[in-house]
């Protein structure tokens, strides 16, 4: 083995932010986004891809932040749970929705399935229940039994609706 | 837990890919990172160096032409499962492309990962057994093609030497009108299948079996295909006893057992899930030569 563990300086943007920083190689993203930029709001659950906790977007797409090393990020446009509101604190119309709807009680798996949910409905804003339960698969819940999380999004689904109507 | 340290590498070209796999020690490609990153974040894997494919994009791509198709390696689950070409003429792919995984996976999880994994209950393996896939690795000093039928060397054993990279995997299409089905039975949506099944039928002008596919995942050792059903079906009118005959037939080999799942109940979920499966097949079959 090394002596000094192999290391090298990424460059991303994150949540709308350049950042450049140093990380080990072996850091998945999202420990990085944890240790490496403070934002502690992508959960680290089981680190296998199971939980789903992690999920974060990267170039828009949800993905498992333990399963892609922090290096592969390098030139990507990641967006975690602190990107979800505006600027001004205003939340998304899924975290309001979440809100509303006690989609939450402990909130550990919460950032991964509002990342989840928030690249979900915007390529399918029609996506009726069964359609959501199956993109939720991938996000475990212990607390709330699914039901508030589904009527959290079916109800996040119409106001993007009438948003987009509007 | 943290994967155990390596140094990564970023492959800039298919060249300079196989140049590393060749000459790094303990070194292992990375595509999607869906099972190796996993497996190496539980530490039942240590390598010294990670060879990422991702920026390889000559292995990327799906192409289908004359009646053959080719996908790259490095194509997305999530873009098999999209493309609406491929929909249209192996509309399987996208039945089965959907119990991979989910979403957050198959953005990532690549066609060549999984079929380099050769986990025994997934779908992109038995697609390719069902298919009749030739699959293409390539090393510093060239290219071999394996026939899926020989590819699978044992339980997650593919035949694929050190220094080799799996590049493309293509097989050719069905004639127009063809049934399909696929259907497994997992603990969660998304899981990998208790047991699984693939067919594919193709109606002769008399409206019998005129060819006809079928494979297992899920059960065994890897993607098993069913050519003893296969051959009982073939040459025959379509009928609900024929089909009860063939799911038994499928059901009476020995199967693996696990933690969760007697030899039995795979058994029985087999014998069901080819009944299901060999009805829709034939059913989509006849719909389309009445169409
Ligand atoms: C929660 C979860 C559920 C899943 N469910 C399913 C499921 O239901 N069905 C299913 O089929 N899969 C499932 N998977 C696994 C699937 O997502 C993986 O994508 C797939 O098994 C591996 O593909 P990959 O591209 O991610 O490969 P990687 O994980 O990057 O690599 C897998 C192995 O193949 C080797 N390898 C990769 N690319 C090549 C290449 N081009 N040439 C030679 N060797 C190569 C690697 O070195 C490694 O040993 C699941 C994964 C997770 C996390
Ligand atoms: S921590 Fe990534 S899926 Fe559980
Ligand atoms: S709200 Fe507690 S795990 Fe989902």
């Amino acid at each position: 083995m090394p002596d000094a563990l192999p290391r090298r300086r990424i460059t991303l943007t994150v949540n709308g932010k350049e950042h450049s920083a140093e990380t080990e190689d072996r850091y998945s993203l999202a420990d990085f986004l944890r240790h490496g930029l403070g934002l502690t709001g992508t959960h680290l659950g089981c680190e296998h891809g199971v939980c789903g906790a992690c999920t974060v977007l990267v170039n828009g797409e949800a993905v498992r932040g333990c399963l892609m090393l922090a290096v592969q990020a390098e030139g990507c446009r990641v967006t975690t749970i602190e990107g979800l509101a505006d600027d001004d604190g205003a939340l998304s119309p899924l975290q309001q929705a979440f809100m509303d709807n006690h989609g939450l009680q402990c909130g550990f798996c919460t950032p991964g399935i509002l990342t989840t949910l928030t690249a979900y409905l915007r390529d399918h804003p029609n996506a009726d229940e069964p359609e959501i339960r199956e993109a939720l698969s991938g996000n475990i819940c212990r607390c709330t039994g699914y039901d508030t999380i589904v009527r959290a999004a079916l109800a996040a689904a119409r106001t993007i609706r009438e948003g987009a109507k509007a | 837990m943290k994967p155990a340290p390596f140094t990564y590498h970023r492959a800039g070209s298919l060249a300079e890919a196989a140049e590393m796999a060749a000459t790094l020690d303990n070194a292992r490609l990375l595509s999607g990172g869906q099972s190796l990153m996993a497996m190496m974040n539980l530490r039942y894997v240590a390598v010294d160096h990670l060879i990422d494919l991702n920026p390889v994009a000559e292995i990327a791509g799906i192409a289908i032409d004359g009646g053959r198709v080719t996908l790259g390696a490095m194509t997305r689950q999530r873009a098999v499962l999209e493309s609406d070409a491929l929909a249209a003429c192996c509309p399987i792919l996208r039945e089965a492309l959907g119990f991979v995984g989910h979403v957050q996976t198959r953005n990532r999880g690549t066609v060549g990962g999984s079929l380099a994994h050769l986990d025994p209950a997934a779908e992109l393996p038995g697609m390719a057994a069902l298919l009749d896939a030739e699959i293409t690795l390539t090393s510093r000093g060239g290219a071999r093609t394996v026939a899926m039928a020989d590819y699978p060397q044992g339980y997650m054993t593919p035949d694929i030497v050190d220094g080799e990279i799996l590049t493309s995997v293509a097989f050719d299409l069905w004639p127009e009108g063809h049934g399909w089905d696929f259907r497994e039975f997992a603990q969660r949506h998304g899981d990998f299948a208790m047991a699984g099944v693939g067919s594919l039928i193709a109606l002769d002008a008399d409206g019998r079996i005129g060819r006809a596919a079928v494979i297992l995942i899920g059960v065994g050792d890897g993607p098993l295909r069913l050519r003893d059903v296969e051959d009982i079906l073939t040459d025959e009118a379509p009928s609900g006893a024929l089909f009860a005959a063939a799911a038994a037939m499928a059901a009476a080999r020995p199967m693996s057992a696990d933690a969760l799942v007697t030899e039995a109940y795979r058994q029985h979920l087999s014998r069901v899930l080819v009944r299901r499966s060999l009805t829709r097949a034939c059913a989509r079959a006849t719909e389309a030569a009445h169409a």
